[in-house]
């Protein structure tokens, strides 16, 4: 089985994060990692890994697009236990919106999917903790034409038969597909492993491999800033609160004080 | 003028209160006109509904074929419909499953797809809150049909009437788009309190309430709010995940946001942090929520919050009536009456079942019979102080004879 889990390369959250003068997110001039979200993806496809019959027949791979540091991503998981990486990088792709980054990833696993004869699973994180569309899982699985079970909090399979739980809005679904098929992962399904240091020292002598859009069949034209289905006229960082007012509860005058605010500003 | 397409959120026929938003942002852009995909029973109910705020038409899509799968048969449709309505923009609501349905939609059509915009200008400009809310960004879509999707409570409904034609329209679905299949669906208890996304108040509990929600409960009542909760109130499965809120449960942007006992972690932040404005109570003055708030009470939630509530509830003056008896409440009212030299005003209220069961203990039925002779019970005891009479009330739930 062939299991292939996208990686995203994303600024971290808790530094500085902001956007270049084209207004496109600065990827590179600052602290980056993986994905917070999608180690969860990482951690599930091992758990798949280790649960079946022969674990040696499973072939988890990391995929990852975005530029050259994107690699420490892939690295990562890597580390954390995945078998194999790819990383597709190119100047052409910086910039790229949803639609764009669908299709390089959509390409990629083809060309793995021509290398290893046949992909059974690509697996998703249920949002990039950047973008945070949660739109790229359904739009992968739009264009490879495959089932898409998404925002999994429980998995369960059985041969190539696929069941997860989706907290949906209005109500918990049970989804079920049959493999080859997409699927993304919420942070309900368990904690992520950390690598161990026998994941690290082994992780540099695994398999590695960095595409460029020509080796996948993608014409740089199709890419990028310049062709964006849509437009980003402007950033502006939200000015900070301004600084409220703290009080001390002392003997009950917190909750006077309490209503005395909410009252002052209509809302009792 | 064009038409907008707004894809209509609903559950068994009852619109929810996001597609009406959307109505009111497709009045921008062109002439509204809902999708509804549903049963035939839930048509009239629906359409009603869309046409009081706006719809102009409302095209009817069996779902028979399409419900018990997940996603892309609403894309599909929705391809099938705009090739024939050529609109000038298509609307979702931002939900998870807003969010795939617009993602297929978008290659379907080879179009640009805008998410979770805030809000949005007649001339289809966007904007959006990115970055845990620490930056705002304005969009255009530049190619194809813009498919937008809205968060709830980025706009105000417009009840002004649209006519509501009904056009019924007939959709083919590939097998390739039944393939992930909704084997078994659960729906959601009502809470009775406001739907989180949607509330105008959202009181929030995290792991400082130890497990014990009722401090929370008792203030959003008191409030009219939704109550909402930390990750790790979840973790700890004092919650259930729907009531998260965050970068991985919901994102709410009310009027008003009281955090209490959270810490205001960036994840937390990240769903609440475009809140009008927020108040906090926690007992740690470092907590870096306070970095937040307009206003901030560094206190036990366990105080601060009951004696609140308690004082909003008469402050308002609308008592729970059932959580207590007749003779209490009128003792109570009494006393305030005379305290601030009669110009309290008792309002009542029924509370809901739960509550009344399970968090006052007291009895509950018949709720509009009960709170008639709760009101007649009340009379009759104030008379008795006035004149002196003896007090006989012998009623079907209330008895005071003394
Ligand atoms: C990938 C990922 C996604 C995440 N997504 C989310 C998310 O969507 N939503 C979310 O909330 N978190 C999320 N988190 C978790 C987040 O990082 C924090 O761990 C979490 O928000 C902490 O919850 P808390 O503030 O309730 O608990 P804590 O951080 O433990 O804070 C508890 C607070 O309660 C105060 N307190 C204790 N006792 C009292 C008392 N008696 N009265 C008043 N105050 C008291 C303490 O001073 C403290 O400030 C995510 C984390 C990760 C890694
Ligand atoms: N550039 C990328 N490289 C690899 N995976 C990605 C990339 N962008 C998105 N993904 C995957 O798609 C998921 C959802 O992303 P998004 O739709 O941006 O929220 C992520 O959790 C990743 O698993």
């Amino acid at each position: 089985m062939n299991i292939v889990v996208c990686v995203k390369y994303v600024p971290d959250a808790t530094a500085d994060r902001r956007f270049e003068s084209d207004n496109t997110v600065d990827r590179v001039g600052v602290d980056g990692l993986l994905s917070e979200l999608d180690e969860y993806a990482v951690e599930q496809a091992l758990q798949l890994k280790e649960k079946a019959e022969d674990p040696t027949s499973v072939t988890v791979t990391a995929l990852c697009v975005g530029p050259e540091k994107a690699v420490d991503a892939v690295r990562k998981a890597l580390q954390m236990g995945a078998d194999e990486g790819v990383h597709v990088s190119d100047e052409a792709i910086a910039g790229s919106d949803y639609i764009a980054t669908s299709l390089v990833l959509a390409k990629a696993v083809e060309k793995i999917k021509a290398d290893k004869g046949q992909v059974d699973l690509v697996m998703c994180g249920m949002a990039s903790t950047d973008a945070s569309g949660s739109v790229v899982p359904a739009m992968l699985a739009e264009r490879l034409g495959l089932p898409q079970v998404t925002f999994a909090s429980v998995i369960e399979s059985q041969g190539d038969q696929v069941r997860i739980k989706r907290d949906g809005d209005t109500a918990t679904e049970v989804i079920g597909g049959t493999m080859p098929l997409v699927m993304s992962v919420t942070d309900q399904t368990g904690e992520a492993r950390y690598p161990s240091f026998k994941g690290i020292m082994a992780a540099k002598k695994k398999p590695m491999e960095t595409l460029a859009l020509s080796d996948i069949g993608v014409d740089a034209g199709e890419v990028g800033l310049s062709v964006a289905w849509s437009e980003v006229a402007d950033t502006t960082e939200r000015p900070p609160r301004t600084a409220g007012e703290i009080v001390k509860d002392e003997d009950g005058s917190g909750a006077t004080a309490l209503t005395g605010f909410l009252a002052s500003k209509k809302f009792i | 003028m064009s038409e907008v397409l707004v894809l209509v959120d609903h559950v068994e026929g009852a619109v929810r209160k996001p597609t009406l938003e959307l109505l009111a942002l497709a009045k921008k852009l062109g002439t509204p006109s809902a999708v509804f995909i549903g049963g035939a029973d839930q048509v009239s109910a629906a359409t009603e509904k869309l046409a009081a705020f706006g719809a102009e038409k409302v095209y009817v899509i069996d779902d028979a074929e399409i419900k018990g799968y997940l996603v892309a048969p609403k894309a599909e449709a929705l391809q099938q419909l705009a090739a024939k309505a050529e609109p000038a923009a298509i609307l979702i609501v931002s939900s998870a499953e807003g969010k795939e349905i617009a993602g297929r939609l978008a290659i379907k059509l080879d179009s640009g797809l805008i998410t979770d915009a805030v809000d949005l200008a007649d001339d289809g400009t966007t904007t959006q809150s990115v970055f845990a809310g620490n930056f705002t960004v304005q969009a255009k879509v530049t190619k194809g049909t813009p498919i937008i999707t809205v968060k709830p409570n980025s706009a105000t409904p417009d009840e002004t009437a649209g006519a509501g034609t009904v056009e019924e329209f007939a959709v083919t679905i590939s097998d390739a788009a039944k393939t992930a299949q909704i084997v078994a669906s659960q729906p959601r208890k009502a809470s009775g309190r406001p739907e989180l996304t949607e509330a105008a108040i959202v009181v929030s509990g995290g792991r400082g309430t130890g497990g014990n929600f009722e401090p929370i409960e008792g203030l959003a009542d008191a409030l009219g709010a939704a109550v909402g909760a930390s990750r790790a109130a979840v973790d700890s499965g004092w919650m259930p995940h729907t009531f998260q809120v965050g970068q991985t449960g919901k994102t709410v942007s009310p009027q008003l946001y009281v955090a209490n006992g959270i810490s205001g972690a960036i994840q937390h932040r990240a769903g609440m942090q475009t809140s009008k404005t927020i108040v906090a109570v926690n007992k740690d003055e470092e907590a870096p929520i306070f970095e937040l708030v307009d206003f901030g009470v560094v206190g036990d939630l366990h105080a601060v919050l009951p004696a609140a509530t308690e004082q909003i509830e008469i402050g308002s003056s609308i008592a729970v009536a059932f959580a207590r008896t007749p003779m209490t409440l009128a003792n109570t009212a009494h006393d305030l009456q005379s305290l601030s030299g009669g110009r309290f005003v008792l309002g009542l209220g029924s509370q809901i079942r739960p509550h009344i069961e399970n968090r006052y203990s007291m009895p509950w039925s018949h709720p509009a019979r009960r709170m008639h002779e709760f009101v007649r019970a009340l009379h009759a005891i104030w008379n008795t102080w006035e004149d002196g009479a003896p007090l006989e009330f012998d009623g079907e739930f209330y008895r005071h004879t003394l």
